[in-house]
């Protein structure tokens, strides 16, 4: 074993509802009793913290759980099963998966804080990491309890209401892991009585909800072939999906997907084809053995056709297409796997060939429009596609921001690559630029509105190229890309787009390019952040700033929404915080 | 020199730690330089430019004389660490390219050790007359401060010669708008003051003009034309408006000749190579 176990030991806790059923209730304490008997059955947090304090808070544990049944008694309770994720959107107080919904939506029906009242938003708590480097998380909320993960694999319990912390485990990464990108990571996965890590040093790992000590620790990969994992897991009946980092590194690509009560691995799909398997050709040479095409944003899942929709990125080196000349398949494609066996039942390339980085590793939005069935994504090339999710047909592909590299469409409709967009050795400007019309950062589809809302970069780059070796966990780019210094500075804008017709309805424009994903609600609201720290809560309709808070760190980090005890909060992290947001 | 590096050393135990070489270990090895120059390309050039030979953000690193580091220690931890108060990000943290491991960021140092111009560039202009004008019939401390003295409004310019090119430079003078608001990316632009010319009117309808010092999404702070700073809340405002047409005049030859603006040019060389 590499890692060691971190807990905290929790001096600072005070029992949540200590002082909300005071002295006034002991006639209730054989029925406490009962209730606590029962609730230790299904989820009993009391009995951890009974471990752990002394005789005197005892008392006021009971109380504590008595409090917390009455509380739950009108919610779902107990542990996450796969049963409450396929209908997550009857417990709108939790959120259960990194998106809020298997549908990749993060919309919240929730509605307590709304266009009426948002202006009167204000922090009601602030967690801290302590940590450096980027904060990427979306939290899950689970009855009253937050999970999530900081930098360098830290993983944490909050209680959700006031943000004091339950448990925090640290990973002990080894000191050479490859990241390309930061030491991040952007979330767990739940079930049972476990939430679930994909590491930097490519370890899956389960943590007992109750305590965060590690129940198994599964290898995937080497990390030292370049491979690491940052995105939050996805858990599907008694699986845990992951896909993997290190386009950068020339490794070549996967998806897996482990046991939850073992981390025994049932199955893996290559994204990259080997020798004999359909595919493979679209590689020159051996180019396939160091192809990229990761897979590193959580994808999403089909409880109907038990299909997962899971996107890749780019085909390694990144900004070099000599020496691996074809389509490069599975690189920036989204692929239809059956979630039981990881079969491969139909694929969608976006950029065929890739040499600008344009990853499609951004969460595709599974959309019904009357009795079409669809599934959209606004890709880093720019355009924002839709095709039909039973077939992976493309239907319609728009662009929503600035866009040089295509003026034409194949006879499929997919934008082809013009002659003035390819890399050179001195340098050719592109835009979008290396960093995409979007990133990883999520995308929400509000189904109070039918709208789509995406962060969009305004930003070109200079693309050049230039060969370069392939050493085992060295970085692999083959090029390199700068700013092009002639155009307008970069901005950014939160867009909503109508996704029947795939034009940009209105936008919220900011300053600079932000990494912050979006949030829409039931209350009429879409929630993002900006570089300069604001969070922001837009009016969902018209794009209106309703409200704003600065909070001193930039946002690189998707929002999400909960309630407890009745009440709703909004949380993201900025900076090296993490904030709930609530009505006074 | 090598009880400068010992003292660094000695002083910064973690550093010690990371470094644990005073000199490249690959000091001289040619393919050590060929593998240095693939990081470069991806974790430097965005800001040094292709070659190392400075882009608008980042030095020159081709000068031998450089402001932070002298010896490959120095270079080590700069580039591991990063420079706090600049643009300059610690190895991993500037959202472009990978963390560089020590062997790769010896292999950076062997690269820009490889195209290091050795004879010491003699700036051409004569600095004392260059000091002279700065101060004087150029006009320029009106707005620039070098070493403590001098205006408010424009950039500081004590270290720019240290950092930026002699062409990057000169292009200021001569094109004064066309590297204005040569943005800082998001990682590295803490402080994000990038001269745009900004215009406003307050809800009582005064006019203010002058550059933006910082901004957000809803405020904005202002240095007005005598100096003086102005903090608002844009929807507050009657009008704001930006302009990347520089408050700076552009100094044509008819207003600075070649010469004069050589020996300017020599003066800030002269004080960023302190």
């Amino acid at each position: 074993m590499r890692e060691a176990d971190l807990i905290v030991p929790r001096p600072f806790f005070r029992p949540a509802g200590a002082c909300r059923f005071p002295v006034a209730y002991p006639r209730l304490a054989p029925w406490a009793a009962f209730l606590r008997r029962f609730a230790a059955v299904v989820s009993d947090f009391s009995s951890v913290f009974r471990r752990q304090i002394s005789r005197d808070t005892d008392w006021y544990i009971k109380r504590s759980s008595f409090a917390a049944m009455i509380l739950l008694a009108s919610t779902a309770h107990g542990q996450v099963t796969f049963n409450r994720l396929v209908n997550s959107s009857k417990e709108p107080q939790n959120w259960l998966t990194y998106s809020g919904d298997y549908a990749g939506h993060r919309f919240s029906s929730l509605d307590q804080i709304n266009a009426s009242n948002a202006h009167a938003l204000v922090a009601k708590w602030v967690y801290q990491t302590a940590a450096t480097g980027k904060f990427e998380t979306t939290p899950l909320v689970v009855d009253g309890v937050l999970y999530a993960t900081g930098q360098d694999n830290r993983a944490f319990a909050l209680d959700a209401r006031t943000g004091r912390p339950i448990w925090l485990y640290q990973r002990q990464l080894p000191s050479d892991i490859r990241p390309c990108c930061g030491r991040v990571n952007r979330g767990l996965a739940i079930l049972g009585d476990k939430v679930f890590l994909a590491t930097l040093d490519a370890h899956i790992i389960a943590l007992d909800t109750k305590t965060g000590n590690v129940i198994w620790d599964a290898v995937a990969v080497d990390y030292q072939q370049g491979y690491t994992f940052t995105l939050a897991p996805l858990v599907v009946k008694n699986l845990v999906i992951v896909g993997v980092s290190g386009g950068e590194y020339g490794v070549r690509g996967f998806i897996d997907a482990y046991e939850a009560d073992t981390g025994k691995r049932v199955w893996r799909f290559y994204t990259v084809p080997g020798p004999g398997e359909a595919g493979h050709g679209t590689w020159e040479g051996d180019s396939w053995k160091v192809g990229g095409a990761p897979a590193w944003i959580t994808g999403v899942y089909d409880p109907v056709s038990n299909q997962l929709f899971w996107p890749t990125g780019n085909p390694a080196p990144s900004n070099r297409g000599e020496g691996r000349a074809g389509d490069n398949l599975y690189s920036n494609a989204l692929l239809a796997l059956d979630a039981d066996s990881g079969k491969l039942n139909w694929y969608f390339q976006f950029t065929k060939h890739d040499e600008h980085d344009w990853d499609a590793t951004q969460v595709p939005v599974m959309i019904d429009i009357g009795d079409k069935h669809l599934i959209a994504q606004a890709n880093r090339n720019g355009f924002f596609y839709v095709l039909d999710r039973a077939t992976g047909k493309l239907l319609s592909a728009n662009p929503y921001g600035k866009i040089t590299w295509s003026d034409s469409k194949d006879a499929e409709g997919r934008p082809v690559p013009n002659s003035q967009s390819a890399p050179t050795a001195e340098g050719r400007q592109v835009c979008p630029g290396a960093l995409g019309t979007t990133n990883w950062m999520s995308p929400s589809f509000s189904s109070s509105t039918g709208m789509f809302y995406v962060s969009a970069r305004e930003e070109c780059d200079i693309f050049s190229t230039a060969p370069q070796p392939y050493e085992m966990g060295h970085a692999y780019y083959g090029s390199a890309y700068f700013p092009a210094d002639g155009s307008e500075p970069y901005w950014g804008a939160l867009r909503a787009i109508d996704p029947a017709s795939g034009q940009v309805k209105w936008e919220f424009r900011h300053l600079s390019p932000s990494w912050s994903g979006a949030l829409s609600t039931a209350g009429g609201l879409v929630f993002t952040g900006d570089a300069e720290g604001n969070f922001i809560a837009l009016d969902a309709a018209s794009g209106k700033a309703l409200w704003h808070f600065q909070m001193g760190g930039a946002v690189y980090a998707s929002p999400m929404a909960f309630a407890v005890d009745g009440k709703e909060y909004v949380a993201i992290a900025a900076g090296s915080s993490l904030y709930a947001f609530g009505l006074p | 020199m090598l009880v400068r590096v010992v003292s660094l050393v000695l002083l910064l135990g973690l550093t010690t730690v990371l470094v644990g070489e005073d000199q490249n270990p690959l000091g001289g090895d040619p393919k050590a330089a060929k593998l240095g120059e693939f990081q470069f390309r991806i974790n430097c050039a965005f800001c040094h430019g292709l070659g190392a030979r400075g882009g608008g953000r980042g030095p020159d690193l081709t000068r031998a004389h450089k402001r932070y580091t002298h010896s490959d220690a120095e270079m080590f931890r700069v580039i591991s660490d990063g420079i706090a108060g600049t643009a300059m990000p610690a190895n991993g943290t500037n959202g472009q390219g990978v963390g560089m491991t020590e062997a790769e960021i010896w292999q950076l140092i062997s690269y820009i050790r490889s195209v290091e111009v050795k004879t010491s560039a003699q700036p051409a202009g004569n600095a004392v007359h260059g000091k002279e004008l700065f101060y004087g019939d150029a006009n320029c401390s009106s707005c620039h401060m070098v070493e403590g003295k001098g205006g408010r409004l424009g950039p500081e310019l004590t270290a720019v010669g240290g950092s930026r090119t002699v062409e990057s430079i000169v292009d200021s003078v001569r094109n004064s708008s066309r590297r204005l608001a040569w943005g800082l990316t998001e990682a590295t632009k803490e402080f994000p003051q990038e001269y745009e010319t900004v215009t406003v009117v307050t809800a009582d309808g005064r006019e203010i003009k002058g550059v933006a010092l910082n901004e957000d999404d809803f405020s904005v702070q202002i240095m007005d034309m005598s100096e003086g700073i102005h903090l608002f809340e844009k929807n507050k405002l009657r009008s704001f408006s930006k302009s990347r047409v520089s408050l700076m005049p552009s100094y044509d030859a008819t207003l600075l000749s070649d010469q004069d603006l050589q020996d300017i040019v020599a003066y800030l060389l002269s004080v960023g190579a302190k």
